[in-house]
């Protein structure tokens, strides 16, 4: 007879490691070795000689990196604390960080690049022995051209930001060869795009003009009426927005933008809930970009390296960074005489890693597989959003009623006018049961937002198990207040002092940044 | 229940350097509301108001803060003034308060006035007031930009923008605020509509001026963008972004706002609070001028008016400005107005459009339509701005 299972609670019990861990400098030991490197032999050193001397000078660094010197098992032991105290993409449900895409990125495609035949390429060897990587590529750019209906695509971006300067690049690089780069200064989006566009487009020198959505959600035409001019560069904006509601019109919102001589670009850093449904070049689009570790699995790793694509129409493929992939029916090959090429946008081809884990994710899909995506991405993301609505206290601002594409931009506003607790507050509360909180909701146009994207990756279960703890939350936000005020209680860091993150005088994200902010030191 | 006692001892838990809590009651405070009378302004209204059955509710409001505070930061040291103007309320959510402002209750504007300026001066961290637009206008005439001051929505017309957005939510912030956890203070505009005009149907709300609110600034805010990182920076962007499209040898009629005065201090010239200054290539022409100084203004070569948003219900035209009237606007001609406002103006709006109301509904349909506002250097937002319906002023008091 077998023992009886105990049951579990509904809710996790969770709590989080907590290791009051130093960083590594600080645990440095001046001469600890993790590895000891014998020296070399008389004969082989009398053979090799100085190597350092036969390097030029300005190669050679005068000091030493101050690295921390510390053992190999402690350095193990030090990031496995590290990852304990973390709340990973494989330990915990986050549909919470929506706009994000979180989804579940294949074990199996770290081994395919990992193999030698990859891990060994180096970019600067000889195009014949690399052939079997060129036509990865050129396969990736042709499946991506397939997804979106454009023409050509260049994998260079190293970022998906990055793909739409890239894009915004190639607009300017456009107008300039017509004559009209100096007249056309401005670019339109819309407030519920990915802000990277107005992001970038400013970064890129070009007047930003936002418009914002009219009492349906979507983005206001007549507002796009009255933006455009001859001055119109382009318009930069996402189908569907952050709100996760899908603009029917945006083929005029297309159409518009041309008649005045300008280009359209669809942001589809996040085309998650339209793959194999909608075609970006359809719509009349001139450009689109992919993010591959949204859409397509790779890794998010913690803010890179991640991977953009960059789709054109042939009247725009001129304009596209260089050197493009191309078969000559027996070799693939590099060419770089492209005179119009905006050129180099990231060093070599890419990020040869991500580009190789999205081209294996697509191919275990398959063109089915690929909508079916789409298809559970939608099913789960209109799930989740009955189950939320159904708690009292939370709602979902626009298109009352209407379903939704692949994410929600929901609101507390409700629960807050009644309990003082914020969507800051319960996010961070949502932690205590081991679930990621939300913090992407730029720029802040619904009240106490708080948005949700499922993608496909997620089970009924785990979809049951997010709304029983915003449940949870909404109730003790009612009944316990300071529960929620004062959380997190079950994870290793309190409360941040967040303008320590927003000050450029103070944030450090490396040790070097917080020795020259902090301590005055320029090494 | 036992009756609470008038006067309150002070919390023996209150130590030294504790933060204290002034809380100032407006008993009239949006009587008039649910009685259909538009505002509770003046003795007659209120009295009508009882005579039709209505009770009032700002004290009822004010003990839901208080509730909200204590629960939060039980060492909370409260003053207040006597009776209905706070003690009671006070009394009412079982805290420990100190009446500092005593002396007759007259059921006048100057009630207000007098406990404000008594709290204030008995060194009240924060200063709560439960009431509406006028009794705001009391605390700013009281206080100014003095100690930092916060509303419990409690009256029938809030168009001022230094209210919570609901009992509960001001008692957080004020704790918040008591326990160290609120770094910042922010400036609110203060209106006030002439409640005789409003019943007539001339909603004429006016900008009296500025206090200073607690301000916080959420963690989910702006994590993908170059956003600014406070407030005042973000005031201060915007009024870049305008620096940067001023022309030499162009006369410039900078509008009341906390926005103008952040251009102005760019521009590197004084700003009269309320008022419109004139001012061309770094110089002030004209300080504080009046229409006819507008019009002098226009007339003399190119010109354009830089306004912002004034108060929280998206007016750009004929609250606080009324100097710039359809007669200037027309003088100006095409591209008459120069709008200029933080994002934050813009989406605290939620899909309402900008107002304008120059008085001459011909011109307010001709500026009606879409407006660009410029939001900070090479950024701007094109928004959608109307004339107001003057019947359609939610005076329910919710």
């Amino acid at each position: 007879m077998s023992l009886p299972i105990a049951p579990k609670p509904r809710l996790r019990r969770f709590h989080q490691a907590r290791w009051d861990e130093p960083i590594i400098f600080e645990l440095s030991t001046p001469g600890e070795r993790g590895v000891l490197v014998p020296r070399p032999e008389p004969k082989v050193r009398d053979a090799v000689g100085d190597v350092v001397a036969a390097l030029p000078e300005g190669v050679r660094r005068p000091t030493p990196p101050r690295l921390p010197e510390i053992a190999q098992m402690r350095v193990l032991r030090h990031y496995l604390r590290l990852s304990q105290q973390n709340l990973g993409a494989d330990l915990n449900i986050d549909v919470g960080q929506g706009t994000c895409t979180m989804k579940y990125s294949p074990k199996v495609n770290e081994a395919v690049i990992n193999t030698p035949k990859l891990a060994d390429l180096h970019p600067l060897q000889a195009e014949a022995s690399a052939q079997g990587v060129l036509e990865v590529f050129w396969q990736l750019e042709r499946m991506l051209a397939e997804i979106s209906g454009m023409d050509r695509v260049s994998l260079h971006s190293a970022a998906g930001s990055a793909a739409i300067w890239t894009n915004v690049a190639m607009i300017r690089a456009y107008h300039a060869a017509r004559g009209e780069g100096d007249q056309r200064t401005e670019v339109i989006t819309t407030i519920f795009s990915h802000p990277s566009n107005a992001a970038c487009a400013e970064m890129a020198g070009y007047d930003v003009i936002t418009i914002h959505p009219d009492a349906d959600g979507y983005p206001d035409i007549d507002a796009l009426k009255a933006a455009v001019s001859d001055r119109t560069a382009a318009l930069l904006i996402t189908n569907p927005e952050d709100t996760g509601i899908f603009n029917p019109r945006i083929r005029e919102f297309v159409d518009i933008v041309h008649g005045v001589g300008g280009l359209a670009a669809y942001d589809q850093a996040n085309a998650n809930g339209i793959l194999g449904i909608t075609q970006a070049r359809a719509a009349g689009f001139d450009l689109c970009h992919f993010n591959l570790h949204k859409t397509f699995s790779t890794p998010h790793a913690c803010g890179g390296p991640a991977a953009g694509a960059s789709g054109v129409s042939a009247e725009l493929a001129p304009f596209l960074p260089g050197p493009l992939v191309e078969y000559d029916g027996d070799h693939f090959f590099l060419d770089h005489n492209r005179p119009q090429s905006i050129g180099k946008v990231a060093p070599f081809y890419g990020v040869t890693p991500n580009i190789v884990r999205a081209y294996a994710w697509i191919r275990a899909l398959g063109a089915e597989g690929l909508r079916a995506v789409a298809e559970t991405a939608v099913l789960n993301n209109n799930y989740l959003l009955k189950r939320v609505l159904d708690i009292p206290g939370a709602s979902a601002p626009y298109a009352s009623g209407r379903r939704r594409i692949e994410q929600v931009r929901y609101s507390w506003q409700e629960l807050h006018e009644q309990t003082g607790v914020t969507s800051e507050e319960i996010g961070l509360r949502v932690a205590d049961f081991g679930a990621h909180y939300w913090t992407s909701h730029h720029p802040h146009v619904v009240p106490q937002p708080f948005t949700l994207e499922p993608t496909e990756s997620y089970s009924k279960d785990e979809l049951d198990e997010y709304a029983d703890i915003l449940a949870e939350v909404a109730r003790e936000a009612r009944e316990t207040p300071d529960v929620v005020r004062t959380a997190p209680h079950n994870q290793t860091v309190h409360h941040t002092h967040h303008d320590d993150l927003d000050d450029p005088e103070r944030w450090a994200i490396t040790w070097r940044a917080y020795r020259r902010k902090h301590f005055g030191e320029h090494p | 229940m036992t009756p609470a006692p008038r006067t309150l001892p002070a919390s023996p838990l209150a130590a030294p350097g504790t933060r204290r809590l002034g809380l100032v009651v407006n008993p009239v405070a949006g009587i008039g509301g649910p009685a259909g009378l538009k505002g509770s302004d003046g003795a007659d209204v209120q009295a009508q108001a009882v005579a039709r059955g209505a009770t009032p509710r700002a004290t009822a409001r004010a003990v839901a803060a208080l509730r909200t505070v204590v629960r939060i930061f039980p060492g909370v040291e409260v003053f207040t003034a006597g009776g209905v103007l706070g003690a009671d309320a006070a009394a009412q959510a079982g805290l420990p308060g100190r009446v500092v402002a005593t002396g007759p209750v007259h059921g006048t504007a100057a009630d207000t006035v007098r406990a404000a300026r008594e709290l204030s001066a008995a060194g009240v961290d924060l200063l709560l007031f439960a009431g509406g637009d006028g009794t705001a206008r009391d605390i700013h005439d009281a206080v100014g930009e003095g100690i930092a001051v916060l509303g419990i929505p409690a009256g029938v017309k809030m168009y001022s923008a230094c209210f919570a957005v609901s009992p509960v939510v001001a008692g957080t912030l004020a704790a918040d605020w008591l326990a160290g956890r609120v770094d910042s203070a922010s400036s609110a505009d203060v209106l006030d509509i002439d409640e005789e005009a409003i019943r007539t149907g001339q909603a004429e709300p006016r900008l009296y001026g500025t206090v200073r609110i607690p301000r916080v600034q959420g963690r989910t805010q702006a994590r993908k963008t170059a956003a600014p990182a406070s407030a005042a920076a973000a005031v201060r962007r915007a009024a870049a972004g305008a620096s940067i499209l001023l022309r030499p040898g162009t006369r410039y009629l900078l509008g009341p706002g906390g926005t103008m005065r952040a251009l102005a201090e760019l521009i590197g010239v004084p700003k009269t609070p309320l008022g419109f200054d004139v001012v061309e290539d770094g110089h002030v022409l004209h300080a504080d001028a009046d229409e006819s100084a507008l019009l002098a203004a226009a007339a003399g070569g190119p010109c354009q008016a830089v306004v912002t948003v004034i108060g929280g219900q998206g007016f750009i035209l004929g609250r606080g400005n009324q100097q710039l009237s359809a007669r200037v606007l027309r003088a100006l001609g095409k591209d008459a107005l120069m709008v200029v406002a933080t994002d934050d103006k813009l989406t605290e709006l939620g899909g309402r459009p900008l107002l304008v109301d120059s008085g001459d509904p011909a011109l307010d349909h001709a500026l009606s339509g879409y407006t660009r506002v410029v939001t900070g250097p090479g950024t701007s937002t094109l928004y959608p701005v109307r004339a107001p319906e003057h019947h359609s002023i939610d005076t329910d008091g919710t």
